[in-house]
């Protein structure tokens, strides 16, 4: 533990722009909606970023300027009307220009229809189950035995050492690039929420009922998320992680665990 | 004979506290209580503390050191639910006691029997949810706003949390029809609603709101009771029931909650902000009409805490639109905060300070509020710490800050003397640079992808958390500077009745410290000194 302090305290010391574990921002993705999603968050955080250089900027100047140590008498102006017209009028004309977008890109977000592959994803305490609709196969997907490991209390494992710790699990998620993936979402127990990043879905578990989201990765990759809604004790450990794959490579993954292969998968980007 | 009716007449005019513990045992006085109020929940701030702490301290590094996931989640739920309703909400109920009755010219709360009943359900309340860390199965794992299925695994806990929130929604409701009563029944014939200061109408307003909220909120638990015992199946699925109803109804009880939360802080830094600017509070009456908007709008806002639950394209579009017009009457609060301060002499003892950083941070958790409310956004920021940034942000330099910018505003009214102004001012910096340690990383935790609520994390979110660790260290140890404070309150100069250079209001007519009894007929004061919001002055 010493050690783990004493390295977490020299990456520290030692941070610069180009350790990437520092991220500070939210990933653009690689579906088209995952980056409509960023381009939303960054335009709202740069009007954001403008109302506050104007805020703070007015009391800043207010607060080097009026101070009562540089002898200044204080005005006694209470009210105007009209001021205060206008700074309700602004922000509602401000807020529109948001929600505008905001609104196309949630119209996009809820059509999953014609779907390429359907997978049902259902929660458990702690860990997912995937069945693959028309290829009838199925399976669960856990925690990777080394990260379990090292997850025990005092395990003496440093997590350092542990590839992608708690985000790795003994099977993952198979998908072919470019493919519409329609995800069907339910639970077995409790709530639960599946949330990969990359994809910008996140959408709850809930037992007696199916929630519905799709994706549509474009670039090939490992993709890895968590459980996000509290599920009880080990809520943290149950890790989501989707290979996007090539259509070939999808087709021969599919073949080689006994699913059902009537329907071969091309690349449709 | 004379000399016996003179001192009858002597001990009845001017009788003080009883002496001991039965002064605060059946105590009806208005400032006894607040008193117990703001201690009790200064006690609770520290237990509530120390909880973060331990959350802090496991999660300062990858891996597991301290504790188990399962007591890391019961710390997490009595974090917040300690916080929320014995911390926060208690403190602003003491305030209210203290300063109502004095700032409407008012003897004394309208029901002070209620109000020593509305206290002492407190101490009962916390002290059967505390009681449950020691149980079979340990304290309620939750997460304070109790999702069912979850919730019906906590184990002996489970009929304890029901009945602790029970009480604690008698208290509040208890206490917001006192405050009610007391705003429209007590006040000096001068004073009418529109003369009223600020904290006073964003209390009546919150009182509002709790009165319309806490019992949605003892409907929906007492649901999860009859669900775990007596075989209903209000939110189980295989009965026919809808777990997600519960989100509904916990949240339409939950946000009103956040301005329950929030409202008085605007009241307390409306008063802070024109006394150390020397300068009357700009858009009084348009300060009134933004916050009773935003207890409106705090009602149809709901669901924007459920956007990834799967909900009609309509529902979410209603809710985003909703929620985002929230952000006009707050920032016409801001607006006239800063309208306030500009052009006037400004002078920044302990309490302007806090109160410029509350107006500063909160409006931080503004902002990180108005990114939420756009759903595809909030799809990504949904769990994730960005949430738990943004919604420290508005409670921690938020409403805690407000809080302890009241207590340094009006503690030399309430003990006679000044405090140590030094200590203040230290205790403020350290506050505020380790309140931005310890929050502001979480942003870009949350940005990164880690979910809250978890008790380990993957290395790659090692440094922000290492940060956010040492500034909770921080933040924690320089609380206790405040007990310090506290603890040396009556050994500074003696404070004049108006206390402050700048000071106007009822409050500050009556010497320092305030004697028990304040206002026993109505008030015959300079009107330019208690209505400075009067426009014939």
């Amino acid at each position: 533990m010493i050690r783990n302090i004493s390295t977490g305290l020299l990456g520290l010391a030692w941070a610069t722009a180009a350790n990437a574990d520092w991220q500070l921002n939210m990933p653009r993705g690689v579906t088209e909606l995952s980056a409509e999603t960023y381009e939303l968050h960054m335009m709202a955080f740069w009007v954001c970023t403008a109302i506050g250089l104007l805020v703070f900027g007015a009391m800043i100047i207010s607060l080097l300027l009026h101070r009562k140590s540089k002898g200044v008498a204080a005005a006694q102006f209470r009210h105007s009307t009209g001021v205060e017209i206008l700074w309700t009028a602004i922000p509602v004309l401000i807020l529109l220009a948001m929600a505008v977008p905001a609104a196309r890109t949630m119209i996009k977000l809820e059509d999953s229809r014609n779907p390429d592959l359907t997978i049902v994803v259902t929660g458990y305490q702690w860990k997912w189950h995937y069945r693959y609709q028309d290829q009838d196969l199925a399976f669960y997907s856990s925690l990777a035995r080394p990260s379990l490991e090292a997850r025990q209390k005092n395990s003496g494992i440093d997590p350092f050492d542990v590839e992608n710790y708690l985000r790795d699990v003994d099977r993952p998620l198979v998908v072919p690039v470019g493919a519409k993936v329609r995800v069907l979402l339910t639970s077995n127990d409790v709530l639960h929420a599946w949330w990969v990043p990359d994809f910008a879905i996140k959408k709850d578990a809930i037992p007696g009922m199916v929630n519905e989201m799709w994706f549509q990765a474009l670039k090939v990759g490992t993709y890895r998320g968590q459980c996000a809604e509290l599920c009880g004790k080990d809520h943290g450990y149950m890790p989501v992680v989707v290979e996007v794959v090539e259509a070939e490579a999808f087709n021969e993954w599919v073949a080689a665990n006994g699913g059902v292969t009537t329907r071969t998968f091309a690349d449709n980007r | 004979m004379t000399t016996a009716v003179a001192d009858a007449h002597e001990a009845h005019d001017h009788h003080g506290p009883a002496t001991g513990i039965r002064r605060w045992l059946f105590t009806t006085n208005h400032k006894d209580i607040g008193t117990m109020y703001l201690v009790f929940s200064l006690i609770m701030f520290f237990i509530g503390g120390a909880m973060a702490l331990v959350i802090r301290s496991e999660l300062a590094i990858p891996g597991l050191q301290f504790v188990h996931p399962e007591f890391f989640n019961q710390m997490t739920t009595m974090h917040a639910l300690i916080m929320v309703f014995g911390a926060v909400m208690p403190a602003f109920v003491g305030l209210a006691n203290w300063m109502i009755p004095m700032q409407i010219g008012g003897p004394d709360m309208a029901l002070p029997r209620m109000n020593n009943w509305s206290f002492w359900i407190l101490p009962v309340a916390f002290g059967i949810l505390l009681s449950t860390l020691f149980m079979p199965g340990g304290a309620p794992a939750s997460g304070w706003t109790m999702y069912p299925p979850l919730v019906l695994q906590t184990g002996d806990a489970f009929p304890f949390l029901i009945f602790s929130v029970h009480l604690m929604g008698l208290s509040s409701i208890m206490g917001a029809i006192n405050i009610i009563v007391t705003i429209i029944n007590m006040r000096t014939p001068e004073m009418t609603l529109i003369r009223m200061p600020m904290f006073v109408w964003t209390w009546l307003i919150t009182a509002y709101l709790l009165l319309a909220v806490m019992p949605v909120l003892a409907g929906a638990v007492t649901m999860l009771l009859t669900d775990q015992f007596f075989g209903t199946s209000f939110f189980l699925a295989a009965g026919g029931g809808d777990p997600v109803m519960f989100q509904h109804i916990f949240w339409f009880f939950g946000h009103p909650e956040v301005y329950i939360m929030i409202l008085p802080a605007f009241g307390v830094v409306s008063e802070i902000i024109p006394t150390f600017s020397r300068k009357p509070l700009f858009g009084h009456d348009a300060m009134v009409y933004a916050t009773a908007s935003i207890a409106f709008l705090s009602f149809i806002v709901w669901s924007h805490h459920m956007f990834t639950v799967g909900m009609p394209l309509s529902a979410q579009l209603f809710f985003m639109f909703a929620t985002m017009l929230i952000a006009v009457p707050t920032g016409v609060k801001v607006f006239n905060w800063v309208a306030t301060m500009w052009r006037g002499a400004m002078s920044f003892e302990t309490p302007m300070l806090f109160a410029l950083a509350f107006i500063f941070l909160f409006t931080i958790g503004g902002f990180s509020g108005l990114m939420l409310a756009i759903v595809p956004s909030d799809i990504q920021y949904h769990d994730s710490y960005f949430v738990v940034a943004h919604f420290h942000y508005v409670l921690v330099p938020g409403s805690i800050f407000a809080i302890m910018a009241a207590a340094y505003y009006w503690l030399p009214k309430w003990t006679g003397h000044y405090y140590d102004e030094t200590a203040g001012k230290v205790h403020f910096w350290l506050s505020t640079i380790f309140v931005n340690l310890t929050f502001f990383p979480m942003h870009f935790l949350g940005l990164a992808g880690m979910p809250r609520r978890i008790p380990d994390y993957s290395t790659q979110f090692a440094d922000f958390n290492l940060v956010a660790s040492i500034g909770a260290m921080g933040f924690g140890l320089s609380q206790l500077i405040f007990v310090y404070v506290l603890l040396t309150a009556k050994k500074g100069a003696q404070a004049t009745a108006g206390v402050w250079d700048g000071s106007k209001g009822l409050e500050w007519t009556v010497p320092s410290p305030a004697p028990y009894h304040t206002f026993d007929e109505p008030v015959h004061v300079d009107r330019s000194v208690a209505f400075p919001k009067d426009p014939n002055v």
